[in-house]
């Protein structure tokens, strides 16, 4: 395990140009080389950076990568999606723990190993998965889990683990135009060029090309206005923090095609004049980082990016990578920017949007990886060929990650317009029941709706498709999501904060058997609240999982409601247990009956 | 001409400090207005042991022990609206950062370890309420109808408050009422 002093504060400052804006990133090397972000690591950086400690402090305690506390020398996170959870996450995780003598969330004694969950990891159709030291690994079973306890007993570095665990393979069911044709690297670019970046704009709004992201707004018109917005500098941002759980195909997109991914960036580059991109990786994707970092780095011997690129004076673009650290919330664009400014990632006041007024306030493009990579497929085919695929008001393909209960989890790209059934079909899940779109901020169908079709004018989806077979309670999946958004709210705002906890709190009381109907009463009372008073998108639509299958699977809530009227929250008589042990009293004041 | 009907008040404090009792005594000389059209039943005010059916209770502080919820109990059944009064009653308040400690380690500084104690024993007396061991706002114990929140609520809120219901309204305060930074 690496030594506190082993921990080059000075290099790692120095490597990110002593900017605060890169805070974020400077604490994630100081965690990945030091195993923890120590208390006087703190004072260091703030000296070093020249800002307030209580600045670094706001940064390091919001992002759920970063501890103070040492998780030794392996920290395994056990991804905990419904869909992990549906593949028998919880009992692999009590069977690990138990091969290591383990308690979850407790350092081992030897301070070797740790154990926890984290939010989903972007492995949904190869669950159930975890992180190792910032690594995944999919597909876990038994033998795995054997494998990896060994590992770690041997105490082996990462590094000499057997790569087959981290294999990822990227499960792509049915190619379409996006992934099934071959690009070459600079054939978008060349074709923009020569088209020249008014002519570019132009067949983007005849592509009618709309964000990726699960918004849907037109990309032309966001390129335009970026464009046309004054400022020192534009910038390009690929909001590639996959968050969404259920989602994951911005993780095959990068994997496999991540040269279509920076082509369209620097497409955009050229179109709104741009000389810096980011791209912002989830930090779940650690994995993808060095092989994106090797594209980047061919791309700039090929003259595709850097100075003069394409031999064309003065068009200068380059791109960096930032890696998040574990906070869904940064998905949304304006949190990202914040991240990506080296800040907690809370969301801002918008208007103005990011188009006017986005990194370092200059005008700023966010869109999601698919819409670069459409972009740039665009610029090189032509917005005429971009808009006969799909439907009139959603051109082009849409990308599907399928997982849960089905044959053939992966991904698979649609022309707009196709039917939640033919998904369903395709992907061997003839016994679904429920679907859950666009991940718990989306929408639960059910199998009544199954003819409804993937389109922005119908079931607008970022890309999730989670399919839940008859056998599924779904109750057990709103839980579950409720868990997730009290865990990712940023607590910014008082109505989320507290909010997706009350959520949370009331359906574990279901759960328990203790629910009436008052409790369904208050949750569409806070659903109500969350709605109308939340700062973000997050806190908006945090109630959806609940409401929803409320509505849909009225039966999954009525047999796990007690009563009517109104049930205590706890055991009354159990919460006198440890009085009565403590006193030894059992007379009849010492009791209370349970009615 | 015959006197409107008086509405029936009840008031208790559970694991609280009275401060809300008291914020309530400080509306001043419109207590002689209250008193016009409402009446005191089981109250720290009366002294009245036990409540009959009553149109309002208002609760102060959260639940601590077996007694606070008998209590609580008796004015769900005999009070038609029941208000959780004050951040104890709320939330758990002050009392419930007691949540985090183990009530062993609790009763063992307070009766054992404590200064100045020698062979102290942990009282078993029937008679002493037998504490949780956590602390609970009334909501999870019983269905409450209306939060009015502060610490303690202001002596303005209360009046608000109690002269809408008084009226048949639907309590109502303004923003100014229920901020406090």
């Amino acid at each position: 395990m690496p030594e506190q002093d082993v921990c080059d504060l000075p290099g790692i400052v120095a490597r990110w140009q002593h900017d605060p804006a890169n805070l974020v990133q400077i604490l994630r090397e100081v965690q990945e080389s030091c195993g923890t972000i120590p208390s006087d690591a703190l004072d260091r950086l703030a000296q070093l950076l020249g800002v307030p400690r209580v600045r670094i402090e706001s940064t390091a305690s919001f992002y759920a990568f970063f501890h103070a506390e040492s998780h030794g020398a392996y920290e395994i996170l056990f991804s905990d999606n419904i869909v992990d959870r549906m593949a028998g996450k919880e009992a692999l995780k009590q069977y690990f723990c138990e091969r290591l003598w383990l308690e979850p969330r407790k350092l081992s004694e030897d301070g070797l190993v740790y154990v926890d969950d984290t939010a989903d990891i972007g492995l949904a159709d190869q669950a159930p998965a975890l992180l190792v030291n910032g690594y995944a690994i999919p597909s876990l079973d038994k033998a795995r889990l054997d494998l990896v306890a060994e590992l770690i007993r041997a105490r082996k570095p990462l590094a000499d683990w057997p790569p087959m665990l981290f294999e990822i393979p990227d499960n792509v069911r049915k190619p379409g135009p996006l992934m099934g044709e071959a690009f070459a690297p600079g054939a978008a670019l060349k074709a923009t060029l020569a088209r020249g970046a008014d002519a570019t704009l132009a067949e983007l709004d005849a592509a009618n090309l709309r964000g990726r992201g699960g918004a849907g707004f037109k990309t032309a018109t966001k390129w335009a206005s970026c464009r046309k917005a004054e400022g020192e500098a534009h910038y390009v941002v690929c909001n590639a923090d996959e968050g969404e759980p259920g989602t994951f195909k911005d993780r095959v997109l990068l994997a496999s095609h991540a040269d279509l991914v920076f082509e369209g960036m620097t497409v955009c580059a050229r179109a709104i004049g741009a000389r810096r991109g980011f791209l912002y990786l989830r930090g779940e994707y650690r994995n993808l980082h060095e092989k994106l970092k090797s594209v980047l780095a061919a791309r700039r011997e090929q003259g595709l990016l850097g100075r003069n690129i394409l031999g064309e004076d003065g068009f200068d673009f380059d791109i960096e990578i930032h890696l998040g650290a574990g906070a869904y919330i940064c998905g949304e664009e304006s949190a990202l920017i914040e991240s990506l400014e080296g800040k907690p990632g809370k969301p801002r006041n918008r208007p103005p949007f990011p188009d006017r007024r986005g990194y370092r306030d200059q005008p700023t493009v966010v869109n999601n990886v698919e819409t670069f990579a459409c972009a740039a497929k665009i610029a090189e085919k032509g917005g005429a060929w971009f808009a006969a695929l799909g439907t009139p008001q959603s051109a082009g393909t849409k990308l599907v990650s399928v997982s849960g209960d089905c044959k053939r989890p992966g991904v698979y790209e649609y022309p707009f317009g196709a039917s939640v059934r033919q998904i369903l079909i395709d992907c061997g899940a003839e016994d679904a029941h429920a679907v859950q779109v666009s991940g718990p901020s989306g929408t639960c169908i059910s199998f009544r709706e199954f003819d409804r079709r993937i389109a922005f004018e119908d079931l607008a989806t970022a890309g999730a498709f989670m399919v839940f077979s008859r056998e599924r309670d779904m109750f057990e999946v709103a839980r579950n999501f409720t868990h997730f958004f009290a865990h990712e709210s940023c607590g910014f705002c008082t109505p989320c904060r507290v909010g997706t906890s009350l959520l949370k709190n009331t359906m574990d009381k279901l759960a328990a058997g203790k629910g009436s109907a008052y409790d369904m009463h208050e949750m569409k009372h806070i659903m109500h609240i969350l709605r109308s008073m939340a700062h973000c998108g997050l806190g908006h639509t945090a109630a959806n999982p609940v409401v929803q299958t409320m509505e849909k699977f009225p039966d999954a809530y009525e047999r796990r409601l007690k009563r009517l009227d109104f049930e205590p929250a706890f055991d009354l008589d159990g919460a006198l247990q440890t009085a009565r042990l403590i006193t030894g009293r059992d007379d009849a004041w010492a009791h209370l009956a349970n009615e | 001409m015959t006197e409107p009907k008086k509405l029936k008040v009840a008031t208790c404090s559970l694991a609280g400090c009275f401060g809300c009792h008291m914020s309530l005594l400080d509306i001043d000389e419109k207590l002689f207005e209250l008193v016009k059209v409402v009446e005191f039943d089981r109250s720290p005010i009366t002294d009245i042991k036990h409540c009959g059916p009553c149109d309002i209770g208002i609760v102060e502080g959260g639940v601590c022990n077996a007694e606070n919820v008998h209590v609580l109990k008796e004015f769900r059944k005999n009070c038609r609206v029941l208000v959780a009064t004050g951040a104890c009653a709320i939330t758990g308040g002050i009392p419930a950062w007691r949540n985090n400690v183990d009530l062993w380690d609790c009763f063992q500084e307070v009766y054992h370890y404590g200064i100045g104690l020698e062979n102290g024993q942990i009282p078993n007396d029937p008679e002493l309420p037998l504490p949780f061991d956590k602390v609970h706002p009334i909501g999870e114990v019983v269905r409450v109808d209306h939060f009015l929140p502060g610490c303690p609520p202001p002596a303005d809120a209360i009046w608000k408050f109690l002269t809408d219901l008084a009226a048949g309204r639907e309590p109502k305060l303004e923003y100014e009422m229920l901020h406090y930074d």
